[in-house]
């Protein structure tokens, strides 16, 4: 690679690039991404390259692995181009097939994608309800792109905005250009991003900085690691776009270790944007300077928060500061500090290069351009959704997501992370974006969007978010450390058959002190997942509390299980699976659940053949006494042969 | 501590000052690389003996309380030894609804440990995250930063039976 030094180079670049690629090229391109791999696409993607090897056809087919489709469910995805050609939960069984039957043009009909509704096979990925509905502005570049070559990037006329700011746009008309889009940050508060920008341009102070938040705290969302594993240039570019429009020369990334994968692809891309040219010492023959740093985080919810985050830049453990003085003016070693989230900076190059009115002209007035969702929980396509903001939560779940899993009944979406809310059926027409999901009692937070059916019990939901939430209190502050403790006492009990009457006030009030008096937003917002249940679903808190109930049927404390005597049918099912020995019976004996050693884990419930179904989940009401042992037997009328 | 954990810590090695060393090297000495060397030194040594806590004190000049504040704050970072294999579940909300409690528990029966700890023969430490970032396939487990996702509590042993 030589270094580029000017603008027109990178265009030279291109075109070469471009001249490569014959049109017509055949190209088998594999989904490298984190959910993939858990279904072993490194090995069919391994297989792959064998057997072009021996068909030699190295020629005549190109293989490429490339970031998160986000149609994660149905991985290992593989798309034939030019033509589109969607397989799904493609196996290594199916490698030679494909490879033969690409060559001459012909489609391997097993393994398309059939729709669930209609029945019917369906040939390009495109066409694929899961996509059809979606709007991939961000994300779309993913599946076309390997992320560990830059020249994937530039060819889809990459780094062409950075190109465009260095030279035909001064700092200020950059921002004008973001404020006039109205983005707002993708990492959960929403705040313009523009205006944040201009703010940090204008504080005092020679030395700037720039960061992306890549620590993606909230357990559900995976967007920011499939962009960063995946098209991790274009964060690079937004934020490279960021520091020129700012003023600041050096940049942060930080991202969690858990993401090794997003760690590498990272560094990869570091190191080529570094040896062409498109970071470093004068940028592309500008005169701008600009690099970057990857600081991996070790495991901290809190340390997502813009002060903690900085704080552990520095080294220093990750705790949250009071912010007298924000950290857009006083930041990472008490310097001007722009921190923006992964998917924000993404959108930058596309604002730029298409223009802020037309970004302005996607979504809704409040919340312009699209997002992404991670669409996870008992919906029927799991995986990483694009829409406009203000597409309603029913196109989502039902359009694209295929409605909820098994046929089971919907009973409520949650937004927003841990601090987050649950949004209940009657209010699924409601649009998405930030203000609304703010008016509903939730919010947008990352973009996790995690369903819930009717085995979902709402309490046990809030008593979760609340049992995570304390683990990750930092504990700094009095109201959140002790607030969000409480507030989890009374939660237990209540799931554990121990509420009463006053607990529902109780919980509102500590809620209230916890808000006001917090220093940072986990604390801050460490109630919603309380108040948000407790408004849409009293009734349920109400059957714990006055009944000891559990309707949905998980509150293992309310909770018994109880064999139908005449619907058993003495399989030894149960009797074997069951890790406390608690089920008495044999051949021919009537199965019954002894209640003293019982520990409610519902094994039995799930392994009792669908052809008997004598298991009963009881909640609220007496166990019925066991058949006395003399009347067990079954008796097995023999059929005429 | 319990009595096993510290039998567990007599027997597990003590790097030597060279191997830390090394890690100290490539980050020259910088005092704001300290959360970056103790996680280097976590996936050299599999945790963070004192000797190796230590030693970076006195390398960077950062008291050992810092040190040891820093150690004990992040998750990823192990005071005690992790066996031969790390599996890593994940209790985020995503896999929480889709049953990630029943995996659990089918691991921790199975391998006779609760979540946090090693067990005896020092093949398996377990331990909990909050999320993977594999939220589709749900409920997951990473064994060794391989993922298994769609589990259900009966594929549990024959997956762990592949690590020796
Ligand atoms: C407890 C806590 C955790 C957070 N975690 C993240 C995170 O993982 N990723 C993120 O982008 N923002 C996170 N934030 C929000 C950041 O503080 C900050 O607002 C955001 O990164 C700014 O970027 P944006 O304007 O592009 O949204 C978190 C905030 C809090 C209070
Ligand atoms: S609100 Fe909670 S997390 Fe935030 S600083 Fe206070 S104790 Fe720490
Ligand atoms: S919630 Fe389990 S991997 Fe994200």
């Amino acid at each position: 690679m030589t270094r580029l030094t000017t603008s027109s180079q990178l265009n030279l670049l291109r075109k070469e690039i471009l001249a490569r690629g014959e049109p017509g090229r055949l190209y088998i391109t594999i989904c490298s991404g984190t959910g993939c791999r858990a279904y072993a696409s490194e090995t069919v993607r391994a297989a792959f390259a064998q057997e072009i090897e021996k068909q030699c056809l190295e020629n005549k087919i190109e293989l490429k692995g490339t970031g998160c489709h986000g149609f994660c469910e149905k991985g290992p995805l593989v798309v034939i181009y030019p033509e589109g050609i969607l397989y799904v939960q493609v196996k290594v069984q199916d490698v030679s097939e494909i490879v033969t039957q690409t060559i001459h043009r012909k489609i391997v009909e097993r393994l398309l994608f059939v729709d669930p509704l209609s029945g019917e096979k369906i040939l390009h990925e495109e066409d694929v309800p899961f996509y059809r509905h979606q709007y991939r502005l961000v994300l779309g570049n993913n599946s076309r792109i390997d992320p560990k070559r830059i020249e994937d990037y530039i060819a889809l006329d990459g780094y062409s905005a950075l190109a465009k700011v260095l030279f035909e746009m001064s700092p200020e008309e950059v921002i004008e250009q973001v404020k006039y889009s109205n983005l707002r940050g993708r990492g959960g508060g929403g705040f313009p991003t523009g205006r944040k920008w201009e703010e940090c341009r204008h504080a005092p102070g020679t030395i700037k900085y720039v960061m992306v938040n890549a620590d993606e705290g909230d357990p559900g969302a995976y967007m920011d690691r499939s962009l960063l594993e995946g098209n991790p240039h274009s964060v690079l570019e937004g934020l490279t776009i960021g520091a020129y429009a700012i003023g600041a020369h050096e940049g942060y990334i930080y991202v969690r270790q858990e993401y090794p994968l997003a760690v590498e692809n990272v560094n990869i891309a570091l190191d080529q944007a570094r040896k062409l040219g498109l970071l470093g010492q004068n940028i592309l023959g500008s005169g701008f300077d600009f690099d970057v740093k990857v600081h991996r985080g070790a495991g901290a919810f809190v340390s997502g928060e813009s002060s903690a985050l900085m704080t552990a830049l520095e080294g220093k453990v990750g705790e949250p500061r009071p912010k007298y003085i924000h950290t857009i003016v006083s930041g990472l070693w008490n310097r001007p500090s722009n921190l923006n989230n992964v998917e924000t900076w993404a959108n930058i190059p596309l604002i730029i290069n298409r223009g802020a009115a037309w970004f302005a002209s996607i979504g809704t007035k409040g919340s312009t351009g699209t997002k992404i969702f991670s669409l996870v929980g008992k919906v029927t396509n799991t995986g990483l959704v694009e829409v406009p903001m203000g597409t309603s939560l029913k196109d989502i779940i039902y359009k694209i997501g295929g409605g909820i899993l098994n046929g089971k009944k919907f009973k409520a979406v949650q937004t927003g992370g841990p601090s987050g809310g649950c949004i209940p059926e009657r209010l699924i027409d409601s649009p998405v974006d930030f203000d609304e999901l703010t008016r509903l009692g939730s919010m947008m937070g990352s973009g996790g969007m995690i369903v819930m059916d009717e085995d979902t019990c709402m309490v046990d939901t809030a008593r979760y978010f609340l049992d995570f939430l304390a683990e990750e209190s930092c504990g700094k502050c009095t109201p959140c450390r002790e607030g969000i403790d409480q507030m989890l006492a009374i939660l237990i009990d209540i799931t554990e058959g121990k509420g009463e009457l006053g607990d529902l006030g109780l919980l509102e009030e500590i809620a209230e002190v916890t808000q006001d008096a917090s220093l940072c937003a986990l604390g801050q917002t460490a109630a919603n997942p309380v108040l948000s249940t407790i408004q849409y679903f009293r009734d349920e808190y109400k059957a714990h509390i006055d009944e000891k109930r559990c309707p949905a049927g998980v509150c293992k404390a309310l909770l018994s299980f109880y064999i139908e005597p005449e619907k058993c049918r003495a399989c030894l099912r149960c009797l074997k699976n069951c890790p406390s020995e608690a089920i008495v019976g044999g051949k021919n004996q009537i199965h019954v659940i002894d209640q003293e050693k019982c520990i409610r884990c519902g094994i039995c419930f799930d392994v009792c053949p669908d052809k008997f179904r004598a298991v009963l989940k009881l909640s609220g009401v007496p166990v019925p006494p066991s058949l006395p042992v003399e009347g067990r037997t079954i008796i097995r009328k023999r059929t005429a042969s | 501590m319990s009595p096993k954990t510290t039998k567990i810590m007599q027997i597990a090695n003590q790097p030597d000052d060279g191997e830390i060393d090394r890690i100290l090297y490539t980050y020259g000495g910088d005092k704001s690389s300290l959360i970056q060397i103790l996680l280097d030194a976590q996936s050299t040594f599999h945790w963070l003996p004192q000797n190796v806590l230590r030693r970076i004190s006195e390398q960077l000049g950062i008291a050992l309380s810092e040190v040891y504040r820093t150690a004990s704050f992040y998750k990823a970072l192990s005071l005690v030894p992790r066996g031969r294999h790390l599996i890593r579940i994940c209790m985020g909300t995503a896999c929480h609804v889709r049953g990630s409690p029943r995996i659990l528990g089918k691991i921790e029966q199975f391998l006779n440990i609760r979540a946090g700890e090693t067990t005896r023969d020092m093949r398996f430490s377990l331990e909990r995250v909050n999320c993977l970032g594999c939220c589709a396939l749900g409920p997951v487990i990473v064994v060794d930063g391989e993922a298994h996702g769609n589990l259900t509590p009966a594929e549990v042993e024959g997956i762990l039976n592949r690590y020796e």
